[in-house]
Formats: structure tokens, C-alpha cells, sequence
């Protein structure tokens, strides 16, 4: 397969949990993979975040269509570590960009993204009153990367703004008896201190449909992307209460291979 | 009370005008962040070394005048970077109509920039500033 190299180094970013082209949470309006306007890119990645009581796993991978079209696919497993189970969901998604480039243009890049998410463990949504075990989420994503900006280094951010019903990601299923609003902001910024070496910080509102006190995620990441082949993130999450378990905090690590 | 605000605003002033003023010294310009003439000769030097080697891009080059190539870029670069110079050649657009520059190639040409500033010992901090002034010719440059 060809593989596009097309983009500056570390430009797509890496891959979200969801499996869009993204952060670590949050997806960005950036399309995974370094296919330009006459390129195609392939993405794998897994990534892993091993929490107080759970632990989850993501793997999938990205197909970028001159840098148009983002499609992707992940699989998750969710381990409840006290019940020695765990909770599995497929994720197919599909983003386009709307408008510009993360560096060249003079406004942000947009583009508008869906995640079609089926829950494959159900038992647990059901009981905790969830509406649905399956969902569809719709995003617009707009990101910028400013050259120079913060004493001659580059500043990334991006603002995500998400329609969805997914209570915990889709992980405890779909709807709920308190469900409200269904939009949610989701944020993410960084520096980067090389081509290479990113540090920033992510944030991802949630809504609370089941009445769990769901809580909205955070995180703080270092991104390395020494080159166009591979990347690997590092980050410290705070997920807040997931099911009634207090302060899910802990690692995690995710790497992306471009092909 | 009125009287510190006043004292406040007015040292704010100043200090903005001190700032104003450290900017526009010519110690100070990205042209001599970057070693001046001789930093800027180097840079232009060192890409085109970079292109020469290149296959992805060369082609772009085959047929051009080399020196006025460098003569013209070294102006245009010292121009851009409140050096001492006025760029008087083509513009953007004329120096690139008909070549059909492709994303790619454009981006691929900025990594070779990069390499040159880097075999120069260019900061990251300071690479990172002259690739700004550069963003706006993206458009009056690819797919032209």
C-alpha cells in the first residue's frame, strides 16, 4: 500500500480512544495519517489506560482518503477489575474536513465527524437503566496550530463540540431516566517543544444519564512523533467517578503506526 | 486611589513603549536571529545542497537559473525578515504558475528548510518564526 507522507511531522496528531484521529480523548478536526490532498494513509494503533478499578483497551485502525475523508474502526474492552469481567464495544467512524489546514490557513480547520457506536456487553447498560445499546454520535471538531506562538514554539489547540447520548463512551450504554442536554464540549491544547515532542492537556464534558454522577475527563499528555512511521503518547487521566467508583486515575499509553 | 491608577497606567505605558522600541531595534530582527547575511547565505546554501539531492522535488529546479535562484531567495528571505534588503523580484505567483506544486512537495520543501536551518544550528524556537512569515506564500504557490 502507498503510504502517504505528505504532512509536516506530527501535524495529524495521534489516535483518540474512539479511534478518530484525535487526542488521547478528545477527537480533533485533523484526519489520522499523513495523506495530503493526493495521498492515501493507513493507521493501526492500541492504546491502553489502566484506572483505580478498570481498565481499558483500545485498538483500531484509520483510513485517510486525501485528507478528506477520515474512516475508522476500533474495538474496546473495558475490564471491571472487582468483577473480574469486562465490557467490549465496536466503534466505526467517519470524519470530513469541512475546511482548511491546521497550519496554512487563516481560520481553524473544521470538520464534522460521526462515531456509530454497538455495545457488544449489554448486561450492565440494562441494569443501570440505559435507553439503548447502541448510539450514534456527531462532532465538529476545529483545530489551529499557531507557529511560533508562545515564545517561538508552536501552539496547538482544538475545540470539539459533541452531540451525543453515551453514557461513559457508550461503555454503560446509551440514554438514561436523567438524560438532559446531549451536547458537550470537549477541549485540547498543547505545545510542542520539538518537531517531535508535544505537551498539552485535554478536557471532555460528559453528560450524566444515569444518574451515576458521571463525571466530565481530563488529561495531561506527551505525544513523541519521531517520525512519519510511528507515534507514542503517554498521558495521566482523570476520569472522576465511572459506576459509582470514586477517582478513576492512572496512566496510559497508546501508540500509532502509519503505513 | 485615582492618583496610583494613573501612576499604574502610565508605567504600563512606558513599558510598552520600551518593548515597542526593543523590537524595532535591528539587533533584534529574525534576519539577525537567524546570523545575519552570512546565517541567511548559509540557510539558502544549505537548501539548495538539500534540493540537489532531492528526488521528490528536484525536478521542480531542473531547468532554473541556480544563481539568480539563490540571489533572489536570499533577498526575499532577508526581506521577509526585517533584514536590510528589498525583495525585487517576481511574485509568488508569476515564479509559480504553471508548475503545478502539489501539498506534498510544498511540505517536503519546507522539511528540507528545516534541515538546512538545522545543519545551520538555527533554534528550533527561532525555525519556528521564520516558517510563520513563510505560511502566507502557501497559497500563491501550490496548485498553480
Amino acid at each position: 500500500m502507498y503510504a502517504g507522507e505528505g504532512k509536516l511531522l506530527a501535524t495529524p496528531g495521534v489516535s483518540q480512544v474512539e479511534g478518530s484521529g484525535g487526542g488521547g480523548l478528545v477527537p480533533w478536526a485533523q484526519l489520522a495519517g499523513y495523506a495530503s490532498q493526493d495521498e492515501i494513509a493507513a493507521n493501526a494503533f492500541c492504546s491502553q489506560a489502566l484506572l483505580s478499578d478498570f481498565r481499558l483497551r483500545s485498538c483500531g485502525a484509520q483510513l485517510n482518503l486525501y485528507d478528506r475523508v477520515e474512516f475508522s474502526v476500533a474495538k474496546q474492552n473495558f475490564r471491571i477489575n472487582a468483577m473480574d469481567t469486562s465490557i467490549s464495544q465496536n466503534i466505526v467512524g467517519v470524519k470530513t474536513r469541512l475546511y482548511g489546514d491546521l497550519v496554512y490557513s487563516l481560520w481553524p480547520m473544521l470538520s464534522l465527524g460521526m462515531q456509530y457506536k454497538h455495545l457488544k456487553d449489554t448486561a450492565i447498560a440494562d441494569a443501570l437503566g440505559a435507553k439503548h445499546t447502541s448510539g450514534i454520535d456527531w462532532y465538529l471538531a476545529a483545530s489551529k496550530l499557531h507557529l511560533g506562538a508562545i515564545a517561538g514554539y508552536n501552539l496547538f489547540w482544538n475545540v470539539t463540540a459533541r452531540h451525543t447520548e453515551a453514557n461513559e463512551m457508550g461503555i454503560l450504554g446509551f440514554g438514561g431516566p436523567d438524560q438532559d442536554s446531549r451536547l458537550q464540549w470537549e477541549a485540547s491544547t498543547a505545545i510542542f517543544f520539538s518537531r517531535e515532542l508535544a505537551v498539552g492537556i485535554e478536557y471532555r464534558q460528559k453528560p450524566d444519564n444515569l444518574g451515576l454522577k458521571e463525571d466530565n475527563w481530563s488529561d495531561v499528555f506527551v505525544a513523541w512523533l519521531p517520525n512519519k512511521s510511528v507515534s507514542v503518547t503517554a498521558a495521566w487521566l482523570d476520569l472522576g467517578t465511572i459506576a459509582g467508583a470514586k477517582d478513576q486515575k492512572g496512566p496510559y499509553f497508546s501508540m500509532t503506526g502509519y503505513f | 486611589m485615582f492618583k496610583l491608577m494613573q501612576r499604574v497606567t502610565s508605567t504600563i505605558c512606558l513599558l510598552f513603549l520600551l518593548v515597542g522600541c526593543a523590537t524595532q531595534t535591528p539587533q533584534n530582527t529574525l534576519f539577525n536571529k537567524l546570523g545575519g547575511e552570512t546565517g541567511v547565505d548559509a540557510i539558502v546554501s544549505g537548501l539548495i545542497n538539500q534540493i540537489g539531492q532531492d528526488k521528490q522535488v528536484f525536478h521542480y529546479f531542473a531547468d532554473a537559473n541556480i544563481s539568480r535562484f539563490r540571489k533572489h531567495l536570499t533577498q526575499h528571505l532577508c526581506a521577509l525578515t526585517d533584514g536590510p534588503c528589498n525583495y525585487v523580484g517576481d511574485s509568488m505567483t508569476d515564479i509559480h504558475t504553471g508548475m503545478n506544486i502539489t501539498e506534498k512537495d510544498f511540505n517536503h520543501l519546507v522539511d528540507l528548510l528545516i534541515t538546512a536551518m538545522e545543519l545551520q544550528g538555527i533554534p528550533h524556537r527561532i525555525q519556528n518564526q521564520l516558517i510563520a512569515r513563510l505560511v502566507p506564500f502557501r497559497a500563491s504557490i501550490i496548485y498553480i
